[in-house]
């Protein structure tokens, strides 16, 4: 069996009457990066969301396409929604750990989900916080709280976060833009590391780093996918003049 | 008269307006403490009131108010936190939804008074349970849940919109994700909220008239069993509360020194209440400091 | 791997949803439940006066005389209708000027000092136990007005002052909230026309925050006609309209205060006094309405 990826067919995103996706269809492979481009409000950062189903929680916000992963529809009205999600991790843009301690920020999924042993959640705690190259700077501080952390760490502890439940897929949400260029490459690094165990999305406004970080790069523009090619073609070798704009910097 | 001089004038008579203000609640506390602290000895807070006589106390009373407050916090807690939540997190965007939110509106205008009513003749009569600490507390219940919804609600729509979606994200359920993500960081909202509310719980009295009663069985506080009657502990039997007894002896009081006792009693009744108001504020600075200040 | 999804559909998780749908909605329901109820009793109880003892809404609501003992017992309750309104009405109208001054105090003149200092004080107000307020009216400014004024002191005026006191927090908050709501810009192309502050907060300030305060008078009034306890201890409790707003006088609460542990349930007497708190519960409602559709002109 081929390795887990997800493909979305048709996906039309809309707040009340404007359509903020149209009819997006994109593949995803497993083992790489996916980075999606394109100016503000073109809908990439939308269609990111509507992957774990997150746009339920925006009233007014209707879904139809289909999300396929596996042999299953997530826009299926019978998805467990919640099982689901624990198969897609999220990093957003601002770093949100919970207001609890970093030990805490980590066992909290694994627990839920039924880990329950003290030593295999310090397990999972050192495994998740070793992955996301934070276990250095925190072990002697695993009970402290975690908004103690800079900005980066605390970045790299909700990635340690949401790695912690073993997701197939990441979904990031422009997860460097609001860190300072150090932390940013700490991020970045930790993503070419990911990539050898899942599959991830990642939304940027960042073109440097879409280049530095993915295999694939899709890009958006009013809530469509202008093209979706390998990274080093679109960046040297556009085929549409929209891209080309974009990219060169005469929009956006 | 020029522009200026109009300013100036106006200017004098707002800020004249607000010293009056404190000036007013500077003189209603000073009246208050002047006139009742003298009167508060551990006697006064311990000893049983006279009918007639001099030196009676409050203590039952005193005890009432305490035990109430307690027996009513327990039953509108759990009560008011679900349908807050319900309202901040279950209720869709529809008619339906913007219907309970007026009736929860018309709910917490209803007058005390006709709460209490209320509750003469459908807790105390309807449903037998007389005039007692449990027919009070059910009448404050429904007098404080309005309230209590309406904190929980505003605690709820304060936790920013990320943290909810980190845990759903992680595949949690959205009951969990709400008591475990979102209530922690709405508590210090809720709990400053829910003192004030107990302050108010602790000084109302219309809604007690015919509930808990005006009046307390002769308690006997060496019997620790709740079902005997005479036992403090007994949540079925009557109860005059603090708030009430002030009302009573002012209305009807016999005893010669009816007026310091109401006094002594409207003096411990504000330093409660002060002593609420103040530990709500102490509180929501000091969660709000532990949560922000470690950044 | 289609099989792992499979099997983490039994989990916990569904039934844990279940179980916080479920609660939570019972809560509301109860709420829900709760204030149904009380419209309904209140209604049967009070409308029975009518259907059951065939007294006369307009003679209720018009009748100038309260006899429940009297042969024939004759139920008027203009008087206490009088009172509710008279003593809430005149209250907001202490109340009010009083408490737009708080505001713009607060927001305007001294904001620092507003925040650290008059706002606890006005929420220390909201706090006070109304029977201390009660306790505090009787054991001064009915001794005052009865030394200034003939009469013994009690009646209208006092209870209207203490009111006032109960209401201030309540039109001060939202007039407060009204204020510091408008738009910066609004208030700084008034300044840079050369107005003073005065002429700002009249011209500007005052009528677009208009609907805002009104909302604010109005939860007064509707706060100052439910209070029982503080007004009854200091009204007088006579059932007739008093000729002075310095003569004893009665409202709907302090009458139903002062009766209803004295009548049989069912009885006559008592009935009339579930018809006052039917008035009061009805103009709960009236106040609500207005409240609401002052609000939503506001958003106009």
């Amino acid at each position: 069996m081929q390795s887990i990826g997800l493909s979305a067919k048709d996906l039309t995103v809309s707040y009340g009457d404007h359509a903020a996706v149209k009819r997006v269809s994109l593949d995803f492979s497993a083992k790489q990066v996916t980075a999606l481009i394109g100016p503000s409000g073109c809908g990439k950062s939308t269609f990111l969301r509507s992957l774990n189903r997150m746009n339920d929680l925006i009233p007014n916000c209707t879904v139809t396409g289909e999300i396929w992963i596996r042999d299953q529809n997530i826009n299926s009205p019978s998805t467990d929604v919640v099982s689901l999600r624990q198969k897609i991790g999220m990093v957003w843009q601002r770093p949100n750990p919970f207001h609890k301690s970093i030990y805490e920020n980590i066992a909290f999924g694994p627990r839920y989900h039924g880990t329950k042993n003290k030593k295999k959640l310090d397990e999972i705690v050192e495994q998740s916080l070793r992955k996301a190259a934070l276990w250095e700077e925190t072990k002697d501080r695993l009970h402290n709280s975690a908004l103690a952390l800079s900005g980066g760490q605390q970045q790299r502890l909700c990635i340690a976060r949401s790695i912690a439940v073993k997701p197939d897929i990441i979904l990031m949400d422009e997860p460097a833009s609001a860190l300072d260029p150090v932390s940013t490459s700490k991020i970045e690094e930790l993503i070419s590391e990911l990539k050898q165990d899942y599959c991830i999305v990642i939304v940027t406004h960042n073109m440097h780093q879409a280049a530095r970080v993915s295999e694939k790069t899709a890009f958006f523009l009013n809530g469509e996918v202008v093209e979706y090619d390998d990274t080093p073609k679109i960046f040297t070798n556009p085929q549409r003049p929209e891209t080309n704009d974009y990219i060169t910097g005469r929009f956006g | 008269m020029s522009a200026k001089t109009a300013d100036k004038i106006a200017t004098a008579v707002i800020v004249g307006v607000a010293a009056f203000i404190v000036l007013v609640l500077a003189g209603l506390l000073g009246f208050i403490l002047y006139r009742g602290v003298g009167h508060i000895s551990f006697h006064f807070l311990t000893s049983a009131p006279e009918t007639i006589r001099k030196g009676g106390g409050i203590g039952p009373q005193l005890f009432n108010s305490v035990f109430l407050l307690v027996l009513t916090m327990i039953i509108t807690i759990p009560i008011g936190l679900g349908a807050g939540i319900y309202m901040s997190e279950y209720a869709p965007a529809n008619k339906i939804t913007s219907g309970i939110r007026l009736i929860v509106e018309v709910l917490s205008s209803v007058p005390s008074i006709v709460v209490g009513l209320f509750g003469l003749l459908v807790i105390v009569n309807l449903f037998g349970f007389g005039f007692s600490l449990f027919s009070g507390a059910l009448a404050l219940t429904v007098f404080n849940l309005p309230l209590m919804v309406r904190i929980t609600e505003q605690g709820l729509k304060g936790v920013p919109r990320e943290q909810k979606e980190a845990s759903l994200a992680l595949g949690l359920s959205k009951w969990k994700t709400i008591t475990s993500v979102m209530l922690p960081i709405a508590m210090p909202v809720i709990l400053t909220g829910t003192i004030l509310a107990a302050g108010r719980v602790f000084g109302e009295a219309a809604a007690l008239l015919f509930t808990a009663g005006m009046s307390s069985p002769r308690l006997d506080f060496t019997n620790w069993n709740p079902l005997s009657p005479f036992s403090p502990l007994n949540p079925f039997r009557p109860a005059e509360t603090l708030a009430v007894h002030i009302w009573k002896i002012n209305s009807e009081g016999l005893a010669p020194d009816a007026a310091q006792i109401a006094a002594g009693a409207s003096a411990v009744l504000v330093i409660t209440v002060l002593v609420f108001n103040f530990a709500a504020r102490w509180l929501g600075r000091y969660m709000y400091r532990k949560f922000t200040a470690i950044k | 791997m289609a099989q792992s999804l499979e099997r983490q559909k039994a989990k916990p998780h569904i039934a844990e949803e279940w179980v916080g749908k479920v609660y939570t909605l019972l809560c509301i329901a109860f709420l829900i439940t709760t204030i149904v109820s009380i419209v309904y009793f209140v209604a049967s109880k009070g409308l029975s006066t009518f259907f059951v003892n065939h007294v006369s809404l307009t003679n209720l609501v018009t009748g100038l005389k309260w006899s429940p003992d009297g042969q024939p017992p004759v139920f008027g309750a203009l008087p206490f209708i009088f009172g509710s309104f008279s003593t809430s009405i005149l209250a907001a109208v202490i109340a009010a000027p009083l408490s737009f001054c708080a505001a713009v105090f607060m927001i305007e003149i001294a904001p620092k000092f507003g925040r650290r200092y008059l706002q606890p004080v006005i929420e220390l107000l909201a706090g006070i136990p109304s029977v201390v307020y009660g306790f505090v009216g009787l054991s001064v400014i009915v001794p005052f007005f009865r030394d200034v004024f003939p009469g013994q002191g009690v009646g209208i005026a006092a209870g209207a002052l203490v009111l006032s006191v109960m209401i201030l927090p309540t039109i001060t908050t939202i007039a407060t909230d009204a204020l510091a709501a408008l738009p910066k810009g609004l208030k700084e192309g008034s300044y840079a026309l050369g107005s003073t502050r005065w002429q700002t907060i009249y011209r500007i300030v005052l009528p677009t925050t208009l609907p805002a305060l009104m909302t604010g008078i109005v939860l007064g009034i509707a706060r100052a006609f439910g209070e029982a306890l503080a007004v009854q201890m200091v009204i007088g409790n006579a059932p007739h309209i008093p000729h002075s707003l310095f003569e004893s006088a009665s409202t709907l609460t302090s009458a139903i205060t002062l009766s209803m542990g004295n009548t049989a349930m069912g009885s006559v007497a008592n009935n009339a006094l579930w018809s006052l708190a039917l008035i009061l519960m009805f103009m709960t409602f009236v106040f609500v309405f207005i409240v609401r559709w002052l609000e939503g002109r506001k958003k106009l």
